[in-house]
């Protein structure tokens, strides 16, 4: 429907901005532009979490994916909005009225999918049983951010473990979703995202996003 | 724009002493320029050609987003695809407003839709033209958007209030998408060697079918004089289509491009410029679904509708579920999230 083209391109420009302004200040430090990250860097530079380089599939696995994130982001973003550095302090403050929103719309989304339709439940409930795996290593520090952490600069991501799962058992409850059992996570032997080992989907978005530049690399657009 | 060639379903215009008198009291209203509100009375020919020109200009917007929505991810830069998206969204916001306006006039969103899944509605036909590189979305912000506002300045102007009132807001939007779409022409053709050649090539592609965008000459059109009379059509095509081309020379100029058309010159004596011959008989095929992406576009439409249709019914049982359910408290309708319309960045 046409309120949902509306209202996940705003999500979308959203999550655009805020990476602007996050490649935009690392690009700081070694003078590098927010193009020139986003453009130029091979699959293996890139530190995303594995859950958002997952593949649109159908409205539930769209919407799963969006959930398990904004739920993480949100906790995220309010830790980071005391951190000790005042630039990214202001920069999540910024994001976390946008991602709020966000949350409250995604979590809607899960509510009514799983308690909507059996053919909408069925659906939201595989969706998440088969991202599930991605979640781990939202909770997990690796080495370079511990001492962040300890400045308190960075969020303490395992702290945020026990509160992000809470909010997520409530709202699978109302949306009569079971919520997966723990397995095996993926990332969790410090093989992830984090550490630039990524899902195959990352060089295909790659590939697409980048031809332009690539193709032209002394190019002004 | 993004409606042409709008049946109104009469033989001829009338002369007022044919007509009945309340068609002559509304033709009064008409010409004293006092607006119709949807529950103002109206001839039925006047409601029917409505629904079809304002249904035909929402179809177009929505299955505009689709050549545009081609090149978001290959962007080629952060800010551009933030502009592009934010640009599209637009057009999804426009359709809205338009799906409304012609609610009003007693037909459902859902049938138009159907309508135009099967053929029925047309949109507009520059819909069916590719976009092969960058530098076609720079192509359509400038002609296709600079030709849409050239049409929708005068329908601001309309006798039908919710369409006029539409047609205010999407023009503030359109102007800037114009701007942005020139901006992308200025950025290659400053640029590189290559860069501008992709630019020349994608004038030369737009070029013809912008111009066809206006419509056939509508001198011995009966649909044209009869929606003049009634002003839901108040330039005719050929007079916006020579503001168009006047308009739109000196900026090709300005961009170093060249308009592929042997005949076009200044003509002192009349002020404008002559141009060569449109090949009509391209702009009939394609509205006879003979262009390069007809099926492309419906087929991808009708994907989305069916795509979603579980999703509909999903929302519409868990809605029904909480109306029934003993707690009070539901939750708020769906419809209102897409009120919080994002601000193009960059």
């Amino acid at each position: 429907m046409l309120e949902e083209d509306i209202a996940s391109t705003n999500v979308g420009l959203d999550l655009l901005g805020q990476a602007r302004l996050w490649l935009a200040y690392a690009g700081e430090i070694d003078g590098r532009s927010e193009d020139r990250l986003a453009y130029f860097r091979e699959s293996g530079d890139f530190r995303n979490l594995l859950l958002v380089e997952q593949p649109n599939g159908n409205y539930a696995d769209t919407i799963a994916r969006q959930y398990l994130f904004d739920q993480w982001h949100v906790l995220v973003l309010a830790e980071l909005a005391t951190s000790k550095d005042s630039r990214i302090a202001a920069i999540a403050a910024k994001a976390l009225t946008e991602v709020r929103y966000h949350v409250e719309r995604s979590s809607r989304w899960v509510i009514r999918l799983g308690d909507g339709t059996d053919l909408s439940h069925g659906r939201m409930q595989a969706a998440t049983d088969a991202l599930w795996m991605y979640t781990g290593e939202m909770h997990i520090a690796d080495a370079s951010e511990r001492p962040l952490i300890e400045a308190g600069i960075a969020a303490d991501v395992e702290a945020l473990r026990v509160p992000w799962l809470a909010d997520v058992r409530s709202v699978f409850a109302e949306a009569t979703l079971t919520v997966p059992a723990d397995s095996w996570m993926q990332g969790a032997n410090g093989r992830g995202g984090k550490q630039g080992v990524h899902t195959e989907h990352l060089s295909h978005l790659l590939a697409e996003m980048q031809v332009l530049p690539r193709t032209y690399p002394d190019a002004r657009w | 724009m993004y409606a042409q060639m709008v049946e109104t379903g009469v033989e001829r215009v009338q002369v007022v002493a044919e007509m009945a008198p309340d068609e002559r009291a509304f033709q009064a209203r008409i010409d004293a320029d006092i607006k119709i509100e949807p529950k103002d009375a109206m001839p039925d020919a006047y409601r029917r050609t409505l629904v079809r020109q304002i249904q035909q200009h929402a179809h177009s917007e929505i299955v505009g987003m689709l050549p545009e929505g081609n090149w978001i991810t290959r962007a080629p830069s952060l800010s551009r695809k933030a502009i592009l998206m934010a640009k599209v969204q637009d057009e999804a916001g426009h359709g809205l407003y338009l799906y409304c306006a012609a609610e009003t006039l007693g037909v459902s969103r859902d049938r138009m839709i159907a309508d135009l899944h099967a053929g029925k509605v047309k949109y507009s036909s520059i819909f069916n033209y590719p976009t092969l590189t960058w530098a076609d979305i720079g192509t359509i912000g400038w002609l296709v958007d600079g030709a849409a506002i050239m049409n929708q300045i005068p329908l601001c102007r309309c006798s039908y209030g919710p369409y006029a009132r539409a047609m205010i807001r999407i023009c503030k939007e359109e102007s800037f998408h114009q701007r942005q779409g020139f901006d992308i022409m200025m950025a290659l053709c400053r640029g590189s060697a290559e860069q501008k050649a992709m630019a020349q090539d994608a004038l030369n592609r737009w070029w013809w079918p912008s111009l066809m965008m206006f419509g056939p000459p509508d001198a011995q059109s009966v649909h044209s004089a009869q929606s003049a009379r009634w002003k839901i059509k108040l330039l005719s095509n050929d007079e916006l289509r020579q503001r168009f081309v006047d308009q739109t020379v000196p900026q090709a100029e300005y961009l170093g491009l060249r308009v592929p058309d042997d005949r076009l010159a200044w003509n002192e004596a009349s002020g404008h410029y002559d141009f060569g011959e449109i090949d009509w008989s391209e702009f009939h095929e394609v509205l006879k679904g003979h262009g390069p992406c007809n099926r492309d576009r419906m087929r991808m439409r009708i994907k989305a509708w069916e795509e979603g249709a579980w999703v509909r019914e999903a929302a519409a049982a868990y809605a029904e579920k909480r109306a029934n359910a003993p707690r009070p408290g539901p939750l708020p309708a769906m419809r209102g999230e897409g009120d919080r319309r994002a601000a193009p960045v960059g």
